[in-house]
């Protein structure tokens, strides 16, 4: 019954510490200019705009799509606003997809956005009395028990974030959005930098990011008079689970093995190590990078660092993941996600640059959010589904 | 375009302060009784949606506990959107669409009584130009109010007669939160709030939750011996810049309603969310509403205004009258930002 999307059209901004140089509406401004001019449209060819980023506390501003309106060119057209967590700019892109794939939409633009230096992200995101108990200790502080979690589990080597962290900031160095970029990165680097919430030391940890990411999604027909090489939507999927409950398993979480089943089985993929060509993983600290290969399906459980410590996630490996540095090298929060969902269409359509693979013909969207609760994910391709 | 119905609505009593429940509390009940009333099982529902906003609750991440009332165990397909429940809506209405969902559940929830809520909208403000000067959202609203007294368009009278009317008609809403007789002369002669609002033309300050259960096509049917069809939904935003606007139209409902077919028949019922009495008359020009049309029976926005949630409740209002078989097609709209800066327009029919 859907019909056929696929994307056409990405850009992002520079990511950095402090985008002074621009307002937010900017900075949404430029990811979206880019995305258009990389589609060979203009704000007059766009029917609708999905609009995405995580808490408003962030910057401020209360539901800011109402006043960044006018710097999309929305005046006359619908809008929507998404906010699922950290999963957002994935779930963005998706209800942008499903605009068109319910053959509402010709071509739908998709921004999600993050001005963090607006305000101080850690506090943002520390709950406070009376709501619940605040931990006043960020998201580093919120997810390293489930990492030390993992290594007690898999009995995974203890430099296996170390390298995690190595691979994702030389891979950063080829993206010139990249936010951190450290020219001659070492293994000894990173271990000796600052411990921050043990086990995540201060290079295992991803940055605090200005950054925006758009994209154009095209309907079939409208994909037809596209310019470059379309990314074609094969399937989506979204998953969400409570964030506590006694014995929800919190480093390997369900919603996000459903998400996964759920989205190979609706493209067809019955292995996903061997017929993924990438990966763009949403990897904020560097051991997530092997619980969600076993979260993915593309390990056994407590073997998802092995992929890790053998290369195969590398540039050069059978299955390389984070080609652009990850969110380890920019963290925008609200597009962090959309933003693994445009590198893996980058890699399809051939424009990824300098980090660019040979051969990607189906690569994988992946963004999660809340306590490991919130699951957004997409499978673009070269093929027309 | 897939047939959609709304087969199911629940709202909890609107209250002016809910201090007794939070959120999660609040729409528990509210999410067993839309779920009961369409006779879809819990775990058959396809979709989850929601619209709520961290500013009304004052804390981020509002809408990560509020998943908590729907029991998502095993994991469900679930978005959120930081709009109006109607929007949520919209997006469960694309889902169906899309042909990946058969059925969802659309909920919402605000407690405005959590802060100072006409200074909270000012943050909704452009940070840079407009919200430093802090205009609330009650001068806002007067503002929009003198550029229609100005122009003829409408009269103090006119709108206290749309307070009176509202009021008069949420007698026969329990859940409505300010209902009773008014004497127009009497609403008159009262001092204005922020010229030329007066208490009676601005809303309620209310706490409040509502869930909505949509069905496809032969679902709905075996499920609702009368379900409110969908014929049409569409929204549209507006500039953000008060100055580039002409704040006595809503270009984005007249836009919204044409693209939803509103302008292709008449209704037998229409429930706007104008939370201020002269917004009631923009919209009704807007949508070209017949005079005599009953328009907000339930009491409407100037009734009960629970942030996030009053668009969905008129949704859930103009499908109930539909599901009573007292109206054969109605129309239901919902409106977000200062002004009516965006606006969501529904036809339904049974």
């Amino acid at each position: 019954m859907a019909e056929r999307c696929a994307v056409v059209g990405i850009g992002q901004t520079k990511h950095d510490v402090k985008r002074i140089d621009v307002s937010m509406p900017g900075l949404v401004r430029e990811a979206a200019l880019r995305a258009l001019e990389d589609a060979e449209l203009t704000f007059a060819d766009i029917d609708a705009v999905v609009i995405g980023k995580a808490p408003d506390m962030f910057e401020g501003v209360m539901m800011p799509e109402l006043f960044l309106a006018d710097a999309l060119g929305c005046a006359g057209k619908p809008m929507l606003r998404v906010h699922t967590a950290g999963s957002v700019g994935g779930s963005t892109a998706i209800v942008a997809a499903s605009l068109v794939q319910a053959g509402i939409h010709e071509r739908v633009l998709t921004v999600s956005y993050e001005k963090q230096s607006e305000s101080n992200a850690m506090w943002a995101l520390t709950v406070k009395i009376p709501f619940q108990q605040a931990v006043v200790a960020g998201a580093g502080g919120y997810f390293a028990p489930l990492i030390r979690a993992y290594i007690r589990r898999s009995g995974a080597p203890d430099d296996t974030g170390i390298r995690v962290a190595l691979k994702d900031r030389t891979n950063a160095l080829q993206n010139p959005y990249a936010h951190l970029v450290f020219p001659g990165i070492s293994f000894e680097q990173v271990a000796s930098s600052p411990m921050l919430w043990d086990p995540i030391r201060y290079l295992e940890t991803c940055p605090s990011s200005d950054g925006a990411c758009a994209m154009v999604l095209a309907s079939e027909k409208a994909t037809a008079s596209a310019p470059g090489k379309p990314a074609w939507i094969h399937a989506t999927a979204m998953k969400s689970e409570p964030t506590m409950f006694a014995g929800r398993d919190q480093v390997n979480p369900r919603a996000g093995r459903d998400c996964a089943a759920e989205l190979y089985r609706k493209a067809g993929i019955t292995n996903p190590r061997k017929e993924f060509d990438m990966a763009e993983i949403y990897v904020p600290f560097s051991w997530f990078e092997p619980m969600w290969m076993e979260n993915l399906g593309f390990a056994e459980p407590n073997e998802g660092w092995k992929m890790t410590y053998e290369g195969a996630t590398a540039m050069d490996g059978d299955l390389p993941v984070n080609c652009s540095g990850g969110v380890l090298s920019s963290n925008p929060i609200g597009a962090s996600g959309m933003l693994r969902f445009a590198e893996a269409a980058m890699q399809v359509r051939e424009q990824a640059g300098a980090h660019q693979l040979d051969g990607v013909r189906r690569a994988l969207g992946h963004a999660y959010g809340g306590g490991s609760q919130f699951f957004s994910m997409w499978v673009v391709a070269s093929d027309r589904p | 375009m897939r047939d959609v119905a709304i087969v199911s609505f629940a709202q909890v009593p609107n209250v002016r302060r809910e201090l007794d429940r939070n959120e999660v509390e609040m729409l528990m009940p509210v999410v067993t009784e839309a779920i009961e009333a369409s006779g879809i099982g819990r775990k058959e529902i396809d979709f989850t949606v929601s619209g709520s906003c961290d500013y009304i609750a004052g804390q981020p991440f509002a809408f990560v506990s509020g998943i908590d009332a729907v029991g998502p165990w095993p994991p469900i397909n679930e978005s959120h959107v930081e709009m109006d429940g109607a929007w949520a809506l919209y997006e469960a209405w694309v889902k169906i669409q899309t042909g990946q969902a058969d059925s969802a559940l659309v909920y919402a929830f605000g407690k405005s009584s959590m802060g100072d809520i006409t200074e909270v909208l000012t943050l909704q403000l452009d940070p840079y130009y407009l919200a430093p000067l802090w205009p609330d959202a009650v001068s806002l609203a007067a503002l929009q109010a003198r550029v229609l007294l100005d122009r003829g368009h409408a009269t103090e009278r006119a709108m206290a007669e749309v307070a009176a009317r509202s009021r008069r008609s949420a007698k026969a809403n329990p859940n409505a939160q300010l209902r009773g007789d008014f004497e127009i002369e009497k609403l008159l002669a009262e001092p204005y709030l922020v010229s030329p609002l007066r208490k009676h033309d601005c809303p309620p300050i209310t706490d409040g939750a509502a869930a909505i259960v949509l069905a496809a096509g032969d679902l709905a049917k075996k499920k609702c011996r009368r379900p409110a069809w969908i014929r049409g939904i569409d929204h549209r935003i507006e500039s953000h810049a008060l100055g580039a606007r002409n704040l006595a139209r809503s270009r984005s409902t007249e836009i919204a309603a044409e693209k939803a077919g509103a302008f292709a028949g008449s209704f037998d019922v229409a429930e706007l969310h104008a939370p201020f009495t002269h917004q009631e008359l923009i919209l009704r020009d807007a949508l070209r509403l017949d005079p005599k049309l009953s328009v907000n029976p339930s009491g409407g926005a100037l009734s009960a205004n629970a942030l996030m949630v009053a668009g969905l409740i008129r949704l859930g209002e103009a499908a109930r009258r539909i599901h009573a078989g007292e109206a054969r097609r109605a129309l239901a709209h919902a409106t977000s930002g200062p002004c009516l800066q965006q606006n969501l327009v529904c036809v339904m029919e049974g």
